[in-house]
């Protein structure tokens, strides 16, 4: 199985996400300068120290059509920034990205929302937020309700809504539309048991329609249950890269001598 | 575990079509450009959220909009007008001034606003980080609307001549819009590096609104200062096209006209050009 796996792979498999040699580098200076008085006082004296922090460096990555890829590793570790960069919020300090299609981010759910607007006027925003046209957003408004289990509360303005609420239409939003690339940090803690497995339904159905997702979880069950590939990034650098099993079993053995120790 | 030699494997991907590919970028003024015309259905919603989300909980609601500036005259009119009463029709000269400096002073003062609210979406999720400014603009531009209504009744009332030079209106506003989004651009890109500018700006924005003849007529000021106070003021020969439209009834000076338009269209340019060209660090500042 194995081998028919790899060699399927380099034969038909299109790889939607290139990462080459990515670095990203935050210049913070040193005393945490923030007014512009004291700017222009730290330049003449040119005291302006920059502590250069690495938050990724030299991280290579290719995620294919269809695959699930998970990415693990501690906090700080650089799976954010990873995601980031991918999903062309951060432009790395060096290396180069390549994407084909359309990417989805659903770093945190429903930052565009706004509390004073009704749920359906959001579905508008938000909508419009991640690249897609007043008109098809409108054409997919029903779906995009049903699947949010909101139905009764649509009309109301967010702020009544639990947060609950919130992530299940920010969800229902992401991904009423088939992108090429999804991403997913930590969403699938929230919600109950059953939009849970809604969601995971949702997401199959799209890897066995041809979307990439990159996913970050602390939870290595899931992580297990839903990647074929994972990285583990360790303080910015690529660790380990492979099959899920085997480097999910290699990143607990190595939490676990962490705790002994 | 897989050996991650990638640039061997890479070189067969390149006859693969990528949509994006960070190292194949176009000017990035230009791509800013693009990406705002594709993602106009946004800037739409955005102004909408602005108008609808501002007046949602109040009574009166837009009619906000219009009372504001009728309002400020009227408190202004009666301070002003016992100093300036000479002006024929002073309470339309002052609105006039006054509609068109609030509607410059609100939206770049929002596109500052909006920059740094939107500061958390621009860290989660990619949109052409110009949106913010854009949509400040049209929320000003609609607001100016709005606020037109109150301003045509008081021309009426005081008896200015209304003639078919109204008509040219759209025209200042437009170059109005263009000025106002450059500096807005301009500083919402100081405004992430240093959240002071938003402080200092309204003082800023106080003072250069006394230096524009807006409550008082032009002609107070001495010959000898004209030259600093009024010629270097980009807002004076805006205003001025504006105010002559819609309060005097006649068409602006060819000078005041290519002026104000080369101002405004290069502040735009200017203000433009370096946002897109700051824009990517600001996701590792704010």
């Amino acid at each position: 199985m194995l081998i028919l796996h790899k060699v399927y792979n380099s034969f038909v498999m299109k790889p939607v996400i290139i990462l080459e040699k990515i670095s990203v580098r935050y210049r913070a200076p040193e005393a945490r300068i923030r007014t512009f008085k004291e700017y222009i006082i730290q330049l003449l004296r040119r005291k302006v120290r920059f502590k250069e922090f690495r938050a990724l460096s030299n991280v290579d990555l290719r995620v294919d059509e269809g695959e699930i890829f998970g990415i693990i590793g501690r906090n700080g570790a650089g799976k954010s920034t990873l995601l980031k960069v991918v999903s062309r919020v951060l432009m790395p300090t060096e290396g180069r990205v390549r994407l084909r299609g359309r990417v989805s981010p659903l770093l945190e759910l429903g930052a565009g929302f706004h509390p004073e607007l009704t749920g359906r006027e959001n579905v508008l925003l938000n909508g419009t937020l991640l690249g897609h046209s007043r008109r098809e957003v409108e054409s997919r408004l029903m779906e995009i309700i049903e699947f949010s289990e909101i139905d009764a509360f649509i009309d109301s303005p967010l702020r009544t809504y639990s947060s609950g609420m919130v992530a299940r239409l920010g969800f229902s939003i992401a991904t009423t539309w088939k992108p090429e690339i999804l991403i997913l940090d930590e969403i699938l803690s929230v919600g109950d048991e059953a939009f849970r497995a809604k969601c995971e339904i949702r997401m199959a159905r799209f890897r066995d329609e041809g979307t990439s997702t990159l996913l970050v979880a602390h939870d290595m069950i899931t992580i297990g249950k839903l990647c074929s590939r994972v990285m583990w990034l360790d303080h910015g650098e690529v660790k380990a890269v492979g099959l899920a099993k085997e480097i999910v079993d290699l990143y607990r053995a190595s939490q676990r001598a962490k705790k002994k120790v | 575990m897989e050996n991650y030699s990638l640039t061997k494997e890479m070189q067969s991907f390149n006859e693969i079509e990528f949509t994006y590919d960070s190292q194949k970028r176009k000017s990035p003024a230009l791509e800013e450009l693009f990406s705002i015309i594709r993602y106009r259905d946004l800037i739409y919603q955005l102004i909408r959220r602005d108008i609808v989300s501002r007046y949602k909980r109040s009574i009166l609601g837009v009619l906000w909009t219009m009372l504001q500036p009728l309002g400020m005259m009227l408190v202004m009119n009666i301070v002003f007008s016992k100093l300036f009463g000479r002006v024929e029709g002073y309470t339309a000269y002052l609105l006039s001034g006054l509609v068109a400096w609030s509607f410059f002073s609100q939206t770049t003062t929002s596109a500052i606003h909006q920059i740094v609210w939107g500061g958390a979406l621009m860290r989660r999720i990619y949109l052409p980080l110009t949106a913010f400014s854009v949509s400040s603009s049209g929320t000003g531009v609609v607001n100016l609307f709005l606020s037109l209504l109150p301003l045509f009744l008081i021309v009426l009332i005081t008896h200015r001549p209304i003639t078919w030079a109204i008509l040219f209106l759209p025209i200042p506003v437009l170059l109005l819009t263009a000025f106002a989004l450059g500096i807005g651009l301009m500083l919402s890109t100081f405004a992430i590096r240093f959240p002071d500018i938003k402080e200092m700006y309204q003082i800023i924005i106080q003072a250069w609104m006394y230096l524009t003849p807006i409550l008082y007529p032009e002609d107070i000021i001495p010959e000898s200062y004209r030259h600093w106070v009024l010629y270097l003021n980009p807002m004076y020969y805006l205003i001025k096209m504006f105010r002559s439209l819609i309060y005097d009834g006649v068409l602006p000076s060819l000078n005041i006209i290519i002026i104000g338009s080369v101002i405004a269209l290069g502040t735009l340019l200017i203000g433009w050009i370096y946002f897109s060209s700051r824009m990517d660090e600001f996701a590792y500042i704010a």
